[in-house]
């Protein structure tokens, strides 16, 4: 029935595509709210129902669902071909429960130019949906590209004073890094097994994951790829356009970008980057980690003296990856699963901390966390969402990231214990930071500017109560994401150790 | 053929309107109706149908990427003809002459893109650019644009010199001692004296004809100096013909000892692609950007001159329509303007908001953002060069050029919708809504050629 007509990665490319170009074209700003809400839901209802449709644990294959392809342009051996795997259902399931939640929040809120603002939400919601579904490498990156544009309009458009500055700076940044992956991935076509002499080369994942590069090739196509992705996540020294973008853009945009669209550059390291150049992978991945454990201590350490609650935001975000990151390149079993679930969990865990900040900013119309203070009075649901949110990105027991962190310390402690040792304290560091600014911004005396902080309405009770109910029960029963990645996991080490 | 017939005959016919005609917006429809006849001509003869022909004793060859590049040229130049044709009318009083000159122009074209000799490949150049030097300087009022057609033909003829001796030089080196490009074998060992002179004269002139660096310094200001109207013509077809003859020329005659040239055309490449993007990144003025730009992807077309296989024929093909369909439509949308300055682009989105719009989706194209024709072109262009084999630095070079792009590209993008707009009358422009439908269909090619690409290459295999 529905998994025979239309499968459900074309659904789920679909549905927000065509809903963003009508949004495009809606006038009234109430009416185009509850439309994009409408689409995000029905894009959340498909997506739930797809993971009723997986049987992840008897296919041996790595794209085993789903996977429809069209001609696309056949003479170069392309084609337009969407497959989930255990990973591609999770990503995409953050995506689409992401999205409601995001178009909720701005119920209450006024846009300028509302029709704009929420079909490009849309658009960009295709263009991710595009980079997590895509099996092969040129329908890849072409979604890898059009998940940007719609964000560079959305983030240049609506945001604080110097957002135009700041948005160029993040679109320059990516773009180079994806033209570069371009380049590489170009090359990879140019050598992927052909059938005969004068057949045509393939773009297929499958073409790719079988293409024999020389170690001399991997080695510099390694870091093509790597820019783009490392960009994306970002991993110091590539990280210096986030704060600047998150403080700037509106927070629709940030809760995009933080929560779903860092995502793309974890899932594009681990599906297009690892299995294709292993042997570039085991040579380079101790500078890798070591960069991501500097990114990791750097960006604990300026969390902890930020007093803008966006870039406080940010630079903790920065902290998060820099684990995952790190934990990516260790590819063990433990890591590599502890970096799939952490995907989910952080995407989730970011996104209830920018619901927060965005309450607190509109409110009281201040970001700054030495101005604010006492707001639990005047707000105690908002205190205690705060503080279990809270809680989960410092992966206390219980919450999600525990689970997830707990697997990727495991992971990399297996690789290397000094790794181990430096990441560990990162959690003691996080814990530090985020007590700080719960403290400062929530406890502590009552400033005078929380004056007019109310407290939180019906709408986003549920909309934090959704996300904080998700941290709960993922921290206590983490096993449906686990299983549902441990395939993904499994085939990724074999192609890596082939 | 027919297409080189029929442009010769109606530029003449054009040039007697000047005389017949008696009011000033007729030479357009016949222009417009003499393309359309030229391309249908042109296409009928694509599918085997030839309605005019003479023996040209084989100093003219049409194969099928000949005529399917004059079918581009074709339509790209009606396109012009219906975006900008009102604007030709505007230059100055000899309406008819300009659409002559255009046609004769065209004539050139047709001839670069079929030469089968020597001779017919100077004599293509040359009937391209003649006309050209006197439609820079069409506007007699406008001193800048004296100036500019003065230095375009001083140097061209500079460069037609060079070209010459070039050709003598090849001929005399030629053991073959013939002007036949097919039959010019120079074999594979090191290259005479003789021959490597001449070799080098022909890629000096045709790098300046293509305003390839360090052959360029003529461009900016000839395109800037020149009338809108005429610069987004000789930007476009213009060029992309003169790559096509580069290729032509190249592939047939010299392909065979690629590895002796192919280093001097890497370092011609690599100075375009500096040059241009990062000099049009200080331009103020879209129109100098949009000069330096058209120097970039000259550039980027010389990739494929260093590639010299398959891929870079249909990447060629594939650039020059993406190329200049987003270029004339961009420049259809400046020349409205009053103001030629990124500023004057302030706040177009809101104040026109389908200029605004079509302006920015040109303007992706230009900068290679997927989903347009300017995408798919670039990635053609990249994946022949990269066939080769070698100089993979070459293509990051160029990818990096790309992003250089992005910057000023986007400047403009950044003012139509980011900026306010100000208070003057520069965007107080009417246009027709059949000027904007049009605007609608160009912006419609540009992304069915983003998407599906093969609409243009597969005719080189029908």
């Amino acid at each position: 029935m529905l998994g025979t007509y239309f499968t459900f990665p074309e659904l789920l490319l679909w549905i927000p595509l065509i809903t963003g170009v009508i949004t495009l074209f809606l006038k009234n700003e109430s009416q185009v709210k509850r439309f994009a809400f409408i689409a995000s839901l029905l894009t959340l209802v498909v997506s739930v129902i797809s993971l009723f449709f997986t049987d992840v644990a008897h296919h041996p294959n790595y794209f085993y669902y789903n996977n429809v392809s069209y001609l696309w342009m056949p003479y170069i051996g392309s084609s337009f071909s969407v497959g989930l795997d255990g990973m591609g259902f999770l990503l995409t399931f953050l995506t689409a429960l992401s999205y409601p939640l995001i178009i909720a929040t701005t119920f209450k809120r006024e846009f300028k130019n509302a029709p704009a603002f929420f079909g490009l939400l849309l658009l960009s919601q295709a263009g991710i949906m595009g980079v997590f579904v895509a099996t092969d490498a040129l329908v890849f990156y072409f979604f890898w590209e059009l998940a940007l544009i719609p964000l560079y309009f959305l983030c240049s458009r609506w945001g604080a004073e110097k957002r135009i500055q700041a948005t160029f700076k993040f679109f320059v940044y990516t773009f180079t890094g994806s033209l570069l992956m371009l380049v590489g991935i170009l090359y990879v076509y140019l050598h992927t097994p052909q059938v005969s002499a004068n057949s045509i080369h393939s773009f297929s994942i499958s073409a790719f994951y079988n293409t024999v590069l020389s170690y001399g090739d991997q080695q510099w196509l390694f870091w093509l790829f790597f820019v783009a992705f490392a960009v994306k996540i970002p991993i110091w020294p590539f990280h210096t356009w986030q704060p600047f973008v998150y403080e700037q853009a509106n927070y629709p945009s940030v809760m995009v970008l933080s929560a779903i669209m860092v995502k793309m550059g974890v899932f594009g390291m681990i599906r297009w980057l690892i299995p294709i150049f292993p042997e570039a992978v085991f040579t380079f991945n101790h500078l890798v980690i070591i960069l991501s454990l500097i990114g990791l201590f750097y960006a604990s350490f300026i969390a902890f003296v930020q007093s803008d609650l966006k870039r406080f935001v940010a630079w903790s975000s920065i902290a998060h990856l820099g684990l995952m990151a790190a934990s990516i390149f260790v590819v063990n079993t433990s890591a590599l699963q502890g970096v799939m679930v952490e995907m989910f969990n952080h995407g989730i865990n970011i996104l209830a901390l920018w619901i927060v900040v965005d309450l607190i900013e509109n409110s009281t119309g201040i970001k700054k966390i030495n101005e604010l203070g006492g707001l639990a009075t005047k707000s105690p649901w908002l205190a205690f969402f705060l503080v279990i949110i809270a809680l989960g990105n410092i992966a206390l027991p219980l919450t999600n990231s525990f689970v997830s962190e707990f697997l990727m310390f495991n992971g990399i402690f297996v690789f290397n214990k000094w790794y181990a040792f430096v990441a560990i304290i990162s959690i003691i560091l996080s814990a530090g930071y985020m007590l700080r600014m719960v403290q400062l911004v929530f406890f502590g005396k009552e400033s005078g500017a929380v004056e007019n902080m109310k407290s939180i309405n019906c709408s986003q009770f549920w909309i934090l109560g959704i996300l904080v109910a998700g941290i709960l029960i993922l921290g206590i029963y983490p096993e449906p994401v686990i299983n549902l990645t441990k395939e993904s996991v499994d085939s990724i080490l074999k192609m890596v150790n082939r | 053929m027919n297409a080189i017939i029929l442009s010769a005959i109606w530029g003449v016919i054009m040039m007697f309107g000047g005389v017949i005609f008696k009011k000033r917006d007729t030479p357009l429809y016949w222009a417009i109706a003499g393309v359309s006849i030229i391309l249908i001509a042109n296409v009928l003869e694509f599918f085997g149908h030839p309605l005019l022909s003479f023996d040209s004793k084989d100093m003219l060859h049409f194969d099928k990427f000949t005529l399917h590049f004059n079918s581009i040229a074709l339509i790209c130049t009606l396109l012009y003809f219906l975006l900008s044709g009102r604007d030709i009318e505007k230059i100055g009083m000899h309406v008819s002459e300009y659409f002559c000159l255009i046609f004769f122009v065209l004539c050139g074209v047709f001839i670069s893109s079929s030469f089968n000799t020597l001779l017919l490949f100077f004599l293509g150049i040359e009937i391209m650019s003649i006309p050209l030097y006197i439609l820079t300087g069409s506007n007699k009022a406008n001193l800048k644009g004296n100036e500019a057609a003065l230095k375009y033909f001083l140097m061209g003829a500079f460069s037609t010199g060079l070209m010459l001796m070039g050709i003598a030089l090849i001929y005399g080196g030629n053991p073959q001692g013939s002007f036949y490009i097919t039959n010019i074998n120079l074999g594979t060992g090191d290259l005479s004296p003789m021959i490597a002179a001449g070799l080098l004269l022909i890629v000096f002139s045709l790098s300046f004809k293509v305003s390839a660096a360090p052959f360029h310094f003529w461009a900016p200001d000839v395109y800037d100096g020149a009338p809108a109207v005429i610069s987004s013509f000789m930007m476009t077809i213009v060029k992309v013909a003169g790559f096509v003859a580069f290729i032509r020329l190249f592939s047939i005659s010299f392909g065979a000892m690629h590895g002796q040239w192919q280093s001097l055309i890497v370092i011609i490449t690599a100075a375009t692609l500096l040059i241009g993007n990062i000099t049009a990144v200080f331009q103020q003025s879209v129109k100098r950007m949009l000069a330096y730009s058209s120097i970039s992807h000259a550039g980027f077309m010389m990739l494929a001159i260093f590639a010299l296989n398959d891929t870079a024929h249909e990447a060629i093909i594939l650039y020059a329509a993406a190329y200049s369909i987003a270029t004339i439509g961009l420049f259809a949308i400046l020349i409205k303007m009053k103001d030629y300055s990124i500023s004057g682009f302030n706040g177009l989105g809101k104040t026109q908001p389908l200029l605004g719009f079509t302006a920015t989706i040109f303007l992706l194209s230009l900068a290679g953002i997927p989903l347009t024709a300017g995408f798919t072109a670039k990635f053609y262009v990249l994946m022949a060069a990269l066939q080769t084999g070698q100089d993979v630095w070459l293509v990051i070079l160029a990818v990096i050029c790309a992003v250089i792009g992005v910057v000023y590209y986007f400047k403009v993008i950044q003012a139509i919708y980011f900026k306010e707009p100000e208070d003057n009358d520069n965007q107080n422009i009417s246009v027709s809504s059949g000027f904007k439908l049009l605007l609608l269909i160009t912006v419609g090619l540009i992304i069915l050629l983003g998407i599906l690409p093969n609409i243009v290459i597969d005719w080189l295999y029908y």
